[in-house]
């Protein structure tokens, strides 16, 4: 594999602690994920999948095992700004405007005031909400505040954008429609994703490869190298290797539960 | 790559407030008078079932003045009552301005050093539950009875207690979720501060800040009861009761009344400027 991935996890365990007693969320986890790589973690509620995402990210610290992201520590990487983060709510602030919120990691990182605006506009852009800059967020529907989402975790160049259950809130038509604009910016930016999903095909259709987890403690059941071909649109999804890589997963999903 | 999905229907709809404003405009008038009509005539015609009920049933006028009476009397005492009005006002406001500061610089203060408002908010909350007002007398004693600091200290202790305590729930109750954002940012405390945490508690304290206008005026009020200048609307009300001009007393009621809503609606006029994004606002123009 690459010699320097973005992302490698060696034998990370996870135990939280809590009154009602030890929850072991994930144990023994060993993972690399490639520069540029777009890797997709699949499993039932439960299998630590956005727990490990946070782990990556630094928002959560391991038990036990070493994490390194861009060949430094969790935490550097995250003081660093080296990853954008999504999450399932969009959590916009209600009194920024849509520009405002994007420009958001600017100001905390310090840039001029043009700068910020600047580089917001460009990536306002590039998730084609150039004209709702001026809206707050009530004004916007749910699709449209992820992509808000989606250009702030994007405004400062991270080479790593995490993203947990990003369209789990969404419907399915505008789920379709935002999985294919992801992978357009995907081309175009060539950055790392990690994507936490529990949609087979959501998995299937964006990553080039789909790590399938099982629960009660969250391990790797398996991993499926996923080949469909680049680009994809909404052909990928009707052609017969799509099914066939569904079903690849969900044979990998349905092993979990026989265990 | 852009125009290889040129139209995700979703841009390009057009924002709901948008579309609402083009609709109002031609109705404007229809819907101001659906929406204050009710209440202009609940109030003529409670005036009116009050000025017969105390006609008909002949209420002795110690008991239930007319309005018409109570008007007369206002117009008799105007520049008296005004004049009482403005001076207990004045002291209302001053409370209010040294209550509501104390109250947020507390706030931030415990934002910063949660062991101060763990160990400070039970009290608070319990002080809050408290009648404060019964203090009043202890306050004249300490600053002397027609010093207007005794009724201005009552007040800002009053206001302070709902504000201290919102504003900490403000700055305490914000989602997890946009801590976890900031810390992926590597936001430092006063980053987070400034542009999670007090943003975040404006709702909350001018939500107080309106309690604290109806409660400053209350506070004034009844503290005069106990003693104070006499230029004092409070002074002039328990007087004019003790010699039977009721009339007069509720005339100065009627300006008391007038005062603490005009003082309120100053502050839902902050809260428009101040935050037009929060839903309780959306209400509002919406409704």
């Amino acid at each position: 594999m690459n010699p320097s991935p973005a992302v490698s996890l060696t034998r990370v365990s996870k135990v939280f602690d809590s009154g009602a007693g030890r929850v072991h969320a994930l144990a023994d986890i060993d993972l690399e994920v490639g520069s540029g790589e777009f890797v997709s973690l699949i499993g039932p509620s439960g299998c630590g999948k956005s727990t490990l995402l946070r782990l990556i990210g630094d928002l959560l610290e391991p038990s036990a095992g070493s994490i390194r992201v861009n060949d430094k520590s969790a935490h550097q990487a995250r003081v660093d700004r080296d990853y954008g983060i999504v999450f399932q709510q969009a959590t916009l602030f209600e009194w920024r405007s849509v520009l405002h919120n994007v420009e958001l990691p600017l100001e905390v990182m310090g840039r001029d005031e043009a700068e910020r605006e600047q580089t917001a506009r460009s990536m306002l852009d590039l998730v084609q909400l150039s004209e709702f800059a001026g809206h707050y967020p009530y004004q916007l529907s749910g699709g449209m505040q992820q992509r808000v989402a989606i250009a702030r975790a994007l405004s400062f160049e991270p080479s790593i954008l995490l993203m947990d259950e990003p369209f789990g809130a969404l419907d399915e038509m505008t789920r379709e429609r935002m999985q294919t604009e992801v992978l357009r910016i995907w081309a175009q930016i060539g950055t790392t994703v990690v994507f936490v999903t529990h949609s087979i095909p959501e998995a299937v259709f964006l990553s080039s490869r789909v790590v399938v987890m099982s629960p009660r403690p969250g391990r790797i059941a398996g991993i499926v190298n996923n080949d469909l071909p680049q680009p994809r649109n909404d052909d990928t999804r009707e052609s017969p290797r799509f099914y066939e890589k569904m079903t690849e997963v969900r044979e990998t999903l349905r092993g979990i539960e026989a265990a | 790559m852009t125009e290889t999905f040129p139209s995700f229907g979703e841009g390009t709809e057009p924002p709901p407030s948008v579309a609402y404003r083009s609709e109002l405009a031609p109705g404007l008038l229809r819907v101001y008078t659906r929406r204050y009509l009710p209440a202009a005539l609940i109030f003529v015609g409670g005036l009116v079932l009050w000025e017969l009920t105390v006609r008909v049933f002949d209420i002795k006028r110690f008991l239930l003045p007319r309005p018409t009476a109570i008007i007369a009397a206002f117009g008799r005492e105007f520049g008296t009552v005004t004049a009482a009005g403005w001076f207990t006002m004045r002291e209302a406001m001053g409370g209010f301005v040294l209550g509501a500061s104390a109250g947020v610089g507390i706030a931030l203060i415990t934002a910063r050093w949660t062991l101060i408002r763990d160990g400070l908010m039970p009290f608070a909350i319990a002080v809050n539950a408290t009648p404060i007002i019964a203090l009043a007398p202890i306050m004249n004693n300490w600053f002397g009875i027609t010093n207007p600091m005794a009724k201005m200290s009552i007040v800002g202790v009053i206001v302070f207690f709902p504000v201290m305590i919102n504003m900490v729930r403000g700055l305490s109750e914000v989602s997890p979720g946009s801590l976890e954002l900031m810390d992926s940012y590597g936001a430092s405390p006063r980053q987070i501060l400034r542009r999670v945490r007090i943003p975040n508690s404006l709702p909350y304290v001018l939500g107080a800040f309106k309690v604290g206008t109806t409660l400053s005026v209350i506070a004034a009020i009844v503290s005069e009861y106990f003693g104070g200048s006499r230029n004092a609307l409070g002074v002039y009300i328990s007087q004019q009761a003790a010699l039977f001009h009721f009339a007069e007393a509720w005339a100065a009621i009627l300006v008391a009344s007038f005062s603490g809503i005009v003082f309120y609606l100053v502050i839902v006029a902050v809260e428009r400027v101040v935050i037009p994004w929060h839903a309780s606002m959306r209400a509002v123009a919406e409704g």
